[in-house]
């Protein structure tokens, strides 16, 4: 076996997928990091390579600019900024990873939030010149709030400071500190310069006082699935199956995605909203008859019982079901160029369900600058992130966003014209608790 | 302060699914989305590996039913026969209901103007969105994926399409969680990729680990071809050579399949898919790069065409 043969073999051999995002303004170096890593794992091919250095020429440039790699629009091109989300692709023989690619300065909040919604990692950057700024605050409150499960602090341009330590240290801890205090469970700080690739992909010969691993090592080797015995198991019905041919006459399965946790053949279920019970008798996983399911698995749950059952319940086991709500506070974040407004009749999709639903209260607004909160704004816009109390015409199971990104998750829509206004996340988040000690604050006589 | 990484194995959660897994299971998740909230979806079906693979994945969301969508395949009279028989033969073995949209048809009946060029790939614009409107199809998958080029990295997995079938880029809806917004007013439709995370070389593992039959022309064989704008295109009766052009034969394979006045086939010795897996790995270039003539146009002209209602 050649050599080239036994690394392509090594490559191809079964890996895992990370989807991460990253986050961080023009002046970061966010497009050199992309750049870099897309690069060095020799993920961009010589005609793409060939086209932006046209590109570039053709602009009068005299280096290739490596923004046209990503900037896919006309006019991103033309402006020269990235105008939305854009997912990349790049692989090393240890994974795959999907890259949300997200801008730095325009329409922030709802690109941020987009990108970080699928995200199980988030890389944030930080000048080392500047250290953490309001932007810094901004990202790592985005992340907390959509609780990616891995943050980055990739501190660069460590090449300006001259590889000091200490201006690492001091903007690692101050980020670490602020970062876990919103809840962030993990946080990894890198000191990088994506420029000169120290610390990107290869390890970096100019700062010895760092012991951990570069950013592409760290990507390849954080865990992609979480304890599933600490998830409660959630199923939305996608689809009932009944193929009602001669050779499946009485086959009734429920097709779905598992949302979070396992299923198990034999297990107990209850249907949620309706709250009646059934076994599995069998899980069919595309194909294949398994004993036991788990998320992210597509799947058919074959029940003992023929219950009615359909398109927007959920299968939980009996022991471990979500109550059922018309009341929904959560915190959102507004997605679209019109308002959302209190008394506003609205769709909420959630899972596999969209029903009718009214905004009863916008308790607060959060400005994610500093933290602070503004009481009954009336109205959220572009961009806001903010509490809302949500009356829906039907009940649903809903989870705490805070336990399940999944079934915590919901999509408030126009059902005007369909667009989405706001992505919500149930119950409570750092967003809550700071209301309520402003609302303390405020009254104050209770003591 | 040194923050030291916690650092897993990637291979020690037995829970952790294989990036086909995952691919898999989001892509089989998008099928159900689409046919649990749209009354008339329609899979395009050219032929080609991407759609071929996107046919697999449906039969596997729904089984062991039948998949509950029709095929539509917009030919533009210059397919390649080979491709035209596997789809003929998928369709009756499947039991599945094809619609045919022509280019020549259109041609023909004085609706459209053959290109000086001879290209047909932009003229399927027309039919393809005249098919959806006179069929009332709300939703339309197909196998486009965000790895092949720029404009379509930025396209969305619901993709709303005006009454016109026009994409606006900059007024896409925010794609939150796995949670689709297909809502759409009487007359849009909703373009939907459920491949859209996928790479050329996942398509081909994928391919491989299923073990999906595909058309010949996608392995080495000997073609008569001639050279033009630096690719290999099948001689015949579309329009090529011309008298300045020469023939010759040569052992070539398709990394993709489209028109053939404007889809190059490249030099390839590879005649299984371990083969052909091994050559795209070691490529440096990309599929489209390789093998479209139409891309090459200009900077945007996948998004140019995509916004007039092209895939």
């Amino acid at each position: 076996m050649s050599t080239s043969t036994e690394q392509l073999s090594e490559q191809l051999a079964a890996t895992t997928l990370l989807r991460f995002a990253t986050a961080g303004s023009v002046d970061d170096g966010k497009s050199t990091l992309v750049g870099r890593l897309l690069h060095d794992s020799k993920s961009v091919l010589v005609d793409q390579l060939e086209a932006v250095e046209h590109a570039s020429r053709s602009r009068g440039q005299e280096a290739p600019d490596l923004a046209l790699l990503t900037d896919g629009l006309r006019a991103e091109r033309e402006q020269g900024i990235t105008i939305d989300v854009a997912y990349r692709y790049f692989a090393t023989p240890r994974r795959r990873f999907i890259l949300a690619d997200t801008p730095g300065h325009v329409q922030y909040t709802r690109n941020m939030v987009t990108g970080a919604s699928t995200a199980e990692l988030a890389v944030v950057l930080v000048d080392a010149r500047n250290g953490v700024v309001e932007q810094t605050r901004r990202h790592a409150a985005v992340a907390a709030l959509l609780r990616v499960p891995h943050v980055v602090l990739a501190v660069n341009k460590m090449d300006l400071v001259e590889y000091r330590e200490p201006v690492f240290a001091a903007i690692a801890e101050e980020f670490t500190t602020y970062a876990s205090e919103l809840g962030v469970p993990e946080i990894t700080a890198i000191p990088i310069s994506a420029l000169a690739g120290d610390n990107v992909v290869e390890p970096s010969a100019n700062m010895d006082w760092y012991g951990g691993p570069t950013v592409l090592e760290h990507l390849e080797t954080v865990p992609v699935s979480h304890d599933l015995t600490a998830c409660h198991a959630r199923f939305p019905v996608q689809y009932v199956i009944r193929p009602q041919t001669a050779e499946h006459p009485d086959y009734r399965g429920y097709a779905g995605q598992i949302a979070a946790g396992a299923f198990r053949v034999g297990e107990q279920i209850t249907v949620l909203p309706s709250g009646k019970t059934s076994t599995i008798t069998g899980i069919d996983a595309l194909g294949e008859s398994v004993d036991i399911a788990w998320a992210p698995q597509s799947v058919t749950i074959r029940l003992a019982d023929d219950i009615d059952i359909s398109r927007g319940d959920l299968l939980a086991p009996s022991g471990d079901a979500p109550a059922t709500t018309q009341d929904i506070e959560a915190t959102v974040c507004h997605v679209a160029d019109r308002a959302l407004a209190v008394g506003q009749r609205v769709l909420l999709k959630h899972t596999t369900r969209t029903v009718k639903a009214i905004v009863k209260e916008i308790p607060s607004r959060l400005t994610l600058d500093d933290l602070s909160q503004h009481p009954n704004p009336g109205q959220l816009v572009a961009n806001d992130i903010g509490r809302v109390v949500v009356r829906t015409a039907e009940p649903l199971a809903l989870d705490a966003y805070a336990d399940s990104r999944r079934t915590g998750s919901f999509l408030l829509i126009d059902p005007a014209d369909g667009t989405t206004l706001a992505a919500g996340m149930a119950g409570e988040s750092f967003a809550t608790a700071k209301a309520v000690s402003v609302v303390e604050d405020e009254e104050g006589w209770d003591f | 302060m040194t923050t030291v990484a916690h650092v897993h194995d990637s291979t020690d959660n037995p829970f952790a699914l294989s990036h086909l897994d995952s691919l898999e299971s989001e892509a089989v998740h998008i099928f159900r989305e689409v046919a649990g909230e749209f009354e008339r979806p329609v899979i395009l079906f050219s032929g080609g590996k991407d759609s071929i693979v996107m046919l697999h994945l449906a039969l596997k969301a729904f089984a062991p039913a039948a998949i509950p969508f029709t095929l539509l395949h917009v030919d533009t009279g210059h397919n390649f026969p080979e491709v035209l028989e596997y789809r003929d033969r998928v369709v009756a073995q499947h039991g599945l209901r094809l619609h045919v949209a022509s280019v020549q048809e259109y041609i023909d009946a004085g609706k459209l103007r053959e290109r000086p060029d001879g290209t047909r790939n932009p003229l399927q614009t027309v039919p393809l969105t005249e098919a959806i409107q006179q069929h009332r199809f709300d939703a339309v998958f197909g196998g486009g994926r965000r790895d092949e080029e720029k404009a379509r990295a930025k396209e969305r997995v619901f993709s709303l399409r005006d009454e016109f079938s026009q994409w606006d880029p900059r007024r896409q809806r925010p794609e939150l969680w796995q949670l689709y917004n297909g809502r759409h007013a009487a007359g849009e439709h909703v373009r939907v990729f459920p491949l859209s995370n996928w790479t050329e070389l996942d398509v081909w593992q994928y391919i491989q680990r299923e073990k999906i039959e595909l058309p010949e022309i996608y392995f080495a064989h000997e073609r008569e071809v001639f050279a033009r704008s630096g690719m290999w295109l099948t001689a015949g009766d579309w329009g090529g050579p011309k008298d300045t052009e020469s023939v010759e034969t040569r052992l070539i394979r398709y990394r993709t399949v489209g028109d053939m006045s404007c889809t190059g086939a490249v030099d390839s010795d590879a005649t299984t898919l371990d083969a052909v897996i091994a050559e795209i790995a070691a490529s440096r270039l990309t599929e489209r790069g390789a093998t479209r003539a139409d891309d090459k146009m200009s900077e945007a002209a996948m998004e140019d065409r995509k916004r007039e209602g092209y895939f």
